[in-house]
């Protein structure tokens, strides 16, 4: 608003100063409402962990427990303690990442999901390249040809995505491509006859089966992750490519679109470079949102695949009621959500000079 | 007087320009609201098919063919044929009248899913929202914590926590689906409550209360349905997925997800009891999908 070119820059400076001090605000409210975030969290949590009916004294001991040793087990656990204080000491395990052990493995619950995180991990990967490769053009071009047949199928298999139970589709996959027509792998990562000829390096069985160089075991691992992940892949296409789609629409509808048609620019290039730059940062966090979502996803995936990772270790879980587990995986799913949110809100800011 | 200014025919009736009674001015206005559907291709199609489940839900024994739970082990796992339309499963059962029971529960389950999250999300939502202050970070911090889970993931954690069963399953996925009716709530009333009929009615001296359940809530109730609609499709997969997970309705209940849970293990050797209650609910879902989108277009057509 300045005109005088003698008071432009110090008042300049004194901007960007302004600005420097809103920026530091608003992220330190934001670290205060990850902070209370996180708390409810753990709130949430302990109250799923002490809203069990089942006894948790008999669930460490057994039925068959002495009046005595079941006195000592509950002093143990800390319930005779208020509940103000159980919090407290239950917020201080989880600050250290100690969920307990976990009942059905006999192993503390930590080093349980780090061993299984990597099976999901390259699953939700493979899926998430699947998802992103198809997605994201699949949106931009039924943006750009609005109305067409394309656009209405690319609508139709996002909405048939939604609608969709995919452990029913992963079932049904089975059925077909495993059982009757042999093409791929069956449940689980690998064959049984391989699985000695794996060296487990990076936990991506993809990668440590192409580090081996044998052609047939990569094979074998390409057959068991391909029909999971494609079908997890479709859930995250289904998102991606609606949420790029009206993404681009919404700029398509925008002036320097029309100007730069005007210029002599081909549609092509209007869109992939210029209107496709401008949507980029929200594409981004989109993936990362979908990629967390697979998470979700993996549960039933997994449980229907035999794969063993996360999800399936959530659902043993839960089926053999062991709340320790449940607990700690719900608190990881729930920390990686926040983390992804808070990345998403980074890239924003970082990346997107208008939410500056 | 009536009889005089009455036209001849019902469509004339509803077309009349200046409506002479307010029952007339109703009527008309129902029939708008109808003809504006009726011209939606997606919310005839998802509403015909709910109407269709709904129908066989309520009919469920005078359309099924055989007892849901007579077990006959010299028939399991048959293909379909005129004495089972559908085939059996895996003790013999007949799958269509399962089918057709199934529907029962599935819209049982959502049914009072939003029952119970669409009243307790539109209530935070909307306190939240006109009360504003600390309240409203309060209750916002709430909605934020359960939306850090995905909706799965916190129904397994609750019914994990209340043990399965089908009413569990129904309050766990409840407690998972109203933060997002609150958040939309919310929003809308922060649009809402700068209105100026809204000031009209404080100068009044009338009670927040009274604003909210009286002035607010009502005006928040049509972007509700529409986002009930579409959660519905998720609510249903959600109760399907438990289901399968054997942690919601229990066998030998015919819910959808349940059976498809049984016929997992039949798979390889036939794959049509497991094809036949997915099907059903992939249509059901995709009607729900269908009539939320279809309703959502019509209320915002920015959306298109």
């Amino acid at each position: 608003m300045m005109t005088n070119p003698a008071l432009a820059s110090p008042a300049r400076a004194s901007d960007r100063q302004r600005r420097l001090l809103t920026l530091a605000r608003s992220f330190g409210n934001r670290a205060v409402s990850v902070a209370a975030t996180l708390l409810g969290l753990a709130a949430l949590t302990f109250f799923i962990g002490h809203l069990l009916p089942l006894d948790p004294v008999i669930a460490v001991l057994g039925p068959n427990a002495t009046h005595d040793a079941y006195v000592a087990m509950y002093k143990q656990l800390g319930l005779d303690q208020p509940l103000w204080k159980q919090f407290a000491v239950y917020l201080g395990h989880i600050v250290q990442f100690d969920f307990g052990n976990a009942l059905t493995t006999g192993r503390p619950v930590v080093t349980d999901i780090a061993r299984v995180f990597p099976a999901t991990l390259e699953l939700a990967s493979v899926a998430i390249l699947i998802g992103t490769g198809i997605g994201i053009p699949a949106g931009v071009l039924s943006a750009m040809y609005r109305g067409s047949p394309l656009d209405h199928i690319v609508r139709f298999v996002g909405l048939l995505g939604y609608s969709t139970p995919h452990f029913w589709l992963g079932l049904m996959g089975l059925s077909l491509f495993y059982a009757t027509l042999g093409w791929i792998g069956g449940p689980g990562r690998i064959d049984t006859m391989y699985e000695l000829d794996l060296e487990p390096r990076t936990g991506f069985y993809l990668i440590d089966a192409a580090l081996t160089g044998d052609l047939a075991l990569f094979k074998d691992v390409f057959g068991h992750i391909v029909l999971p992940a494609s079908i997890l892949g479709f859930t995250a296409l289904t998102y991606i490519s609606r949420m790029t789609r009206s993404f681009m629409i919404e700029q398509l509808g925008q002036e320097y679109v029309v100007t730069a048609r005007v210029k002599g620019l081909s549609w092509a290039r209007t869109v992939w470079v210029h209107a496709f730059r401008n949507v980029a940062v929200q594409v981004v966090t989109v993936v990362a949102l979908s990629y967390a979502f697979l998470l979700e996803g993996a549960v039933l995936t997994e449980t229907v695949f035999a794969w063993p990772g996360f999800g399936r270790y959530l659902t043993n879980a839960l089926l053999a009621g062991d709340m320790n587990a449940v607990v700690g995986c719900t608190i990881l799913i729930g920390v990686i959500f926040i983390g992804i949110n808070i990345v998403c809100d980074l890239l924003y800011r970082v990346f997107d000079p208008r939410t500056r | 007087m009536a009889d005089i200014t009455r036209p001849s025919s019902l469509s004339a009736w509803l077309r009349e320009p200046i409506p002479t009674s307010s029952w007339q001015a109703r009527a008309q206005q129902l029939w708008l609201s109808w003809r504006a559907l009726r011209s939606n291709p997606s919310v005839m199609f998802g509403g015909t098919v709910i109407l269709a489940v709904a129908l066989l839900a309520i009919f469920a024994p005078l359309v099924a063919t055989h007892d849901i739970y007579a077990q006959d082990l010299s028939i399991r796992l048959q293909k379909p044929s005129a004495a089972h339309w559908l085939g059996t499963d895996e003790l013999g059962r007949d799958v269509y009248s399962r089918l057709v029971f199934g529907a029962r529960i599935t819209l049982y389950i959502a049914g009072l899913t939003a029952i119970i999250a669409a009243p307790i999300g539109l209530m935070v939502g909307t306190t939240a929202g006109y009360i504003g202050g600390w309240v409203d970070t309060v209750l916002m911090r709430i909605v934020d914590v359960f939306l850090a889970f995905p909706s799965l993931i916190l129904a397994l954690a609750f019914v994990a926590a209340l043990g399965p069963g089908i009413e569990n399953a129904i309050i766990a996925i409840s407690l998972a689906a109203w933060p997002p009716i609150a958040r939309l709530a919310r929003a809308e009333t922060l649009s809402i409550r700068k209105s100026d009929y809204i000031a009209a009615v404080r100068l009044q001296k009338a009670s927040s209360l009274r604003i909210i359940f009286n002035h607010i809530m009502p005006m928040c109730i049509p972007s509700v349905i529409v986002r009930v609609t579409l959660n519905m499709a998720a609510i249903i997969l959600t109760a399907a997925g438990l289901g399968f997970l054997g942690l919601g309705a229990q066998p030998p209940s015919p819910e959808w997800g349940t059976m498809l849970s049984s016929a997992r293990e039949f798979i390889f050797t036939n794959g049509t009891i497991a094809a036949i209650p997915g099907t059903a609910i992939l249509l059901v879902s995709l009607a729900f999908n269908l009539l939320g989108d279809g309703l959502r277009d019509m209320m915002d057509p920015r959306h298109g």
